[in-house]
């Protein structure tokens, strides 16, 4: 692997998060939702916050969960459920959302994003 | 006659437990009985101790609460060591005193066994059993990298699971050559191992450790006997727990030669009037390190000081079934295949990463144990099927092979005989579930709550939910469904629930009643129930996470991610000066703005970090929300009444803002409305609303369970000519009663549909108190009343609630995805391109 296409930003801190809930952050790819789950494993994941069926930036603002042992956001606007691990919408396969690496170094929140706009992400 | 006392030293789990048996029984009244806990704390769920980093609080932990000890008469020393037994003169000693004893219970529990290696005692050399180790390992963590655990049983993969939360490299370093050594064999702790190595646990195994010396990378470095090396932040020895029998040995109580207090199967040491369970017991050479047996010993325990000659401890079984990092692991009876003739049959998909292993009796009838890891799924079926001796099917395999190779049979509840242990920490079998439903219980709660089945490590409540079901349909009742996959219990069941245990979190109700993490049904349906019981803040930190996003940002969101505000306008009545700001504030953040069918103005198009500055300019002109977006009181409607008009008979404006003022922020099922008309003309179309009341010239006409929208329904007739007085009264308790018993999102109007009895029925609770329920129900309405506080006043005056309302945490940018244009003078939302 030589190609380098994406990079890891600081883009929030711990104190920023907000236990079983997500918070949104803008980063070079767009807008990205960052939910911290502290009773799953892992507790930190990172995906899109723009929600494909209402084309709003709302998916942080959804409730978390599991369904069927899979961590899922349930999107604010029309309820559908996104997988936390791989983005795909639960309610029709054929939808996903992107998603990131994100860890915790000390204090501060860093999410691994494409180093230029994704062309899923809406700005 | 003057009362006998009861000592127990040890406030744990097992402690707690035989308090609660104990006091359940008739001898308990001849007892004064006093209860010495050397931590400060009450006893906390030690199962659970890794939450703790998790945001669990003691409180979330706790078995019970100091009221409950009051209630009970039991007179509690916290923090207050027991240092010295005198048995000659039946007494124990405290720092604080001395203390005659009758009967005396010795639950001290066990302590962290710490091997004997160099350096074991330095500074961040710590232990994983109390809250307070936990405080310890948090401060140590705090200025580290990696930590280390000593220990790879099921403690020691707990506290890896504490140290990667607490963002630490972890390591486990474990003498023997695989993982949970005693429950799993060499394939199940490969297994085990792959997955947890998956998750960025680093497993040593076949490690001895020789010394603890001085780090160069980190603060510690740990030399092993085959000389190589691992450097550490901090290191937490698991290694095994032994029994805290130190008091019982300076009384001169018999003793094992390994330790443990000896007990017989009445659990009393050898000394008449003293009693041991717990991990500090030793029974027939053996200690048992779970909570399950130390709770059988305590049952037993207060059933032979109640004078039960029967009860006696037998032995427990060991079997286990856990979540360690997210990875299932299962170990059922003789795992190791030990008895004399045993044969196994193994499963191991290394592809899908689920191993599972029975082991069979020699003539292949019996199943005597099992090993799962990765998948627990079949666990429940294959423990009956060991716990009660049933004969295996001819084709036994069938059992741990996937169910696209063969299909699992599933053991039916019916086929369980009733001798069945279906929850081994109450020891309640099948037939004690037959006996309560055949008594009277008609759900899953109520057996809960009648046999505390599945209310200690939570491990049977699929099982036993499948056995309460199939009992219920024998029986030709029928099933309720379950609010979703969370909760085997209806809203009302829930509800219940929550009321009677105490329940102020959605954690501690799904750890103690519920399964997984939750979902978007139940935990906004939790989040009502405890603001209707609790009452706090619907942002405070515990329940911020339950709400629908407009609970949350106390607005209703918009199909372009904005928000609409309506500010409370109680029955409709706003001066100019208001109606101004509203207009002002309006033309500020160019909002679009709409006149509702509840009499109020909808302000739209808001986006989240205008929110809080929208609404401190609102409360400074003497606005409240409106609660346009909880399940609550939205409005209630009122013609002009006596006032103005010249047929009203009565004040409708008045009582309108009274009524709108009592129940505004009460969180119920669903939203509800309420209306009052001056005169029988009805011009505020009170008949379409949950409630609606109609003037008479002696007072008040109320009629109940109305409703307009998509499915209209005239309100009956409740009560006719009512006081003021009479007149809210009726409305509180009716309210009261809706939100206690209806369904989730069910509208009053289909609530009374199904209330058994109908509207009779209603009228016999409220109108003639037939339940006795009256004054419960307007004391409960009373606190609400009592606790109201305007949500967003709260809001903006808390700067770490405001951090909630930004766009995007790290940019003060505008969300760029709203694309606004005008039509008819104001801003709305671009139409769809499609």
């Amino acid at each position: 692997m030589t190609r380098k296409t994406t990079q890891w930003h600081h883009l929030c801190d711990v104190q920023d998060l907000i236990p079983e809930s997500g918070i949104a952050v803008w980063t070079p790819a767009g807008p990205v939702a960052i939910f911290y789950l502290p009773h799953q494993i892992p507790s930190l994941y990172a995906i899109g916050h723009h929600d494909p069926f209402s084309d709003a930036n709302v998916l942080a603002r959804g409730i978390t969960g599991d369904l069927k042992g899979e961590p899922v956001v349930a999107s604010p606007i029309y309820k559908q459920h996104f997988s936390l691990r791989s983005g795909v919408c639960q309610e029709d396969d054929s939808v996903r959302v992107p998603t990131f690496q994100v860890l915790v170094d000390g204090e501060q929140v860093l999410v691994e994003v494409p180093a230029t706009q994704r062309a899923d992400a809406v700005a | 006659m003057s009362k006998k006392n009861l000592l127990v030293i040890g406030n744990g789990m097992v402690g707690h437990h035989f308090l609660e048996q104990f006091v359940a029984t008739d001898a308990a009244a001849d007892y004064h009985i006093v209860v010495f806990g050397e931590e400060p704390l009450l006893a906390y769920d030690r199962v659970h101790l890794s939450e703790y980093f998790g945001g669990s609080s003691h409180t979330d932990l706790a078995m019970g609460t100091a009221e409950w000890y009051a209630e009970n008469n039991l007179d509690l020393h916290l923090d207050e060591q027991v240092t010295g037994i005198d048995r000659d003169a039946k007494q124990v000693v405290t720092p604080k005193g001395t203390y005659a004893y009758d009967e005396l219970v010795l639950a001290t529990g066990s302590f962290p066994f710490v091997p004997p290696i160099d350096g074991n005692d330095r500074p961040d050399c710590l232990v994983y059993r109390t809250l307070d180790d936990l405080d310890q390992i948090r401060a140590s963590a705090e200025n580290g990298k990696v930590g280390v655990v000593v220990g790879g049983g099921l403690l020691g993969l707990e506290a890896a699971n504490a140290l990667k939360s607490l963002g630490l490299q972890a390591h486990v370093v474990e003498f023997a050559p695989r993982l949970m050594p005693v429950q799993l064999d060499d394939d199940g702790g490969a297994l085990l191992r792959r997955k947890i190595e998956e998750l960025g646990v680093q497993v040593h195994t076949e490690k001895a450790t020789t010394a603890i010396v001085d780090g160069e990378d980190c603060r510690l470095r740990m030399n092993f006997s085959d000389d190589s090396h691992l450097e550490t932040d901090l290191i937490v020895f698991s290694a095994g727990i032994r029994p805290q029998d130190a008091l019982a040995r300076s009384s001169g109580l018999e003793i094992g030669e390994r330790g443990g207090i000896v007990i017989n199967n009445q659990c009393t040491t050898s000394d008449p009037h003293i009693h041991a369970i717990g991990e500090c017991a030793l029974w027939n050479q053996r200690i048992f390190g779970l909570v399950a047996p130390g709770y059988t010993m305590a049952r037993t325990l207060a059933g032979a000081l109640n004078g039960d000659s029967e009860a006696a401890f037998t032995g427990a079984d060991m079997s286990t079934k856990l979540k360690l990092l997210g990875v299932d692991v299962g170990s059922i009876g003789d795992a190791h295949g030990q008895s004399p003739g045993a044969r196994s049959i193994r499963f191991n998909d290394e592809a899908s990463g689920v191993y599972r292993r029975m082991v069979i009796s020699e003539d292949g009838k019996k199943l005597l144990g099992a090993i799962l890891v990765g998948d627990n799924g079949p666990y429940d079926t294959l423990l009956q099927y060991a716990l009660n001796g049933i004969d295996l099917p001819a084709s036994p395999e069938a059992l741990i092979l996937p169910e696209s190779e063969g299909g699992a049979p599933a053991l039916g509840p019916d086929a369980l005989p009733d001798t069945a242990s279906i929850c081994s920490c109450h020891n309640v079998t099948k037939g004690d579930i037959c006996g309560v439903i055949d008594a009277g219980c008609q759900d899953l709660a109520g057996v809960k709550a009648e046999t505390k089945a599945s209310t200690g490590c939570g491990g049977c409540a699929a099982l036993l939910k499948n056995v309460v079901d199939c009992e219920l349909e024998k029986r030709g009742v029928e099933v309720s469904t379950d609010i979703c996959e969370h909760f085997p219990y209806s809203r009302q069941e829930l509800f219940h629930l929550v009321k009677v245990n105490g329940i102020r979190t959605f954690r501690q109700l799904i750890r103690e009643h519920g399964q997984g993490h939750g979902c978007d049904i139940c935990k906004p349906t939790v989040a009502s129930i405890l603001a209707t019981v609790w009452n706090e803040h619907i942002l405070a930190t515990d329940h911020v996470a339950l709400q629908d996003t407009n609970d949350t940002f106390m607005a209703n969101m918009q199909k372009n991610g904005t928000y609409s505000i309506v500010p409370r306008v109680p029955g409709g009545e706003i001066t100019p000066d208001k109606l101004i700001v509203l207009g002002e504030v309006a033309k500020e953040y160019n909002l679009y703005t709409k006149i509702t069918g509840g009499q109020r103005i909808d302000l739209f198009g808001a986006t989240l970090s205008e929110l809080p500055e929208i609404w401190e300019k609102l409360i400074a002109a003497g606005f409240e929300t409106g609660h346009a977006y909880g399940k609550s009181l939205r409005t209630v409607k009122s013609c002009v009444g006596s006032t103005w008009c010249r047929y009203g008979v009565q004040d409708s404006v008045g009582m309108a803002i009274l009524l709108e003022n009592r129940y505004k922020g009460l969180r119920a099922p669903h939203k509800f409305k309420l209306a009052v008309s001056g005169c029988t003309r009805e011009c505020a179309e009170a008949q379409s609303k949950d409630f609606g009341v109609i003037a008479t010239d002696k007072g008040w006409n109320l009629y109940v369970c109305g409703n307009g929208g998509m499915r209209p329904r005239h309100a009956d007739l409740f009560a006719t000519d009512l006081s003021d007085e009479e007149l809210i009264r009726t409305i509180d308790r009716v309210l009261m009663f809706y939100v206690r018993t209806a369904d989730r999102l069910q509208r009053t109007s289909v609530w009374l549909e199904n209330l058994e009895g109908g509207l009779d029925y209603l009228k016999e609770v409220i109108l003639e108190d037939k339940l006795g329920l009256g004054e419960e129900l307007d004391e409960h309405m009373q606190r609400v009343i009592g606790t109201y506080q305007c949500e967003w006043k709260t809001a903006v005056e808390d700067p770490e609630k405001r951090k909630r309302f930004r766009e995007f945490v790290n940019d003060e940018r505008k969300d760029p995805v709203q694309q606004w244009t005008t039509e008819r003078g104001q801003r709305r939302p671009v139409a769809e391109t499609a």
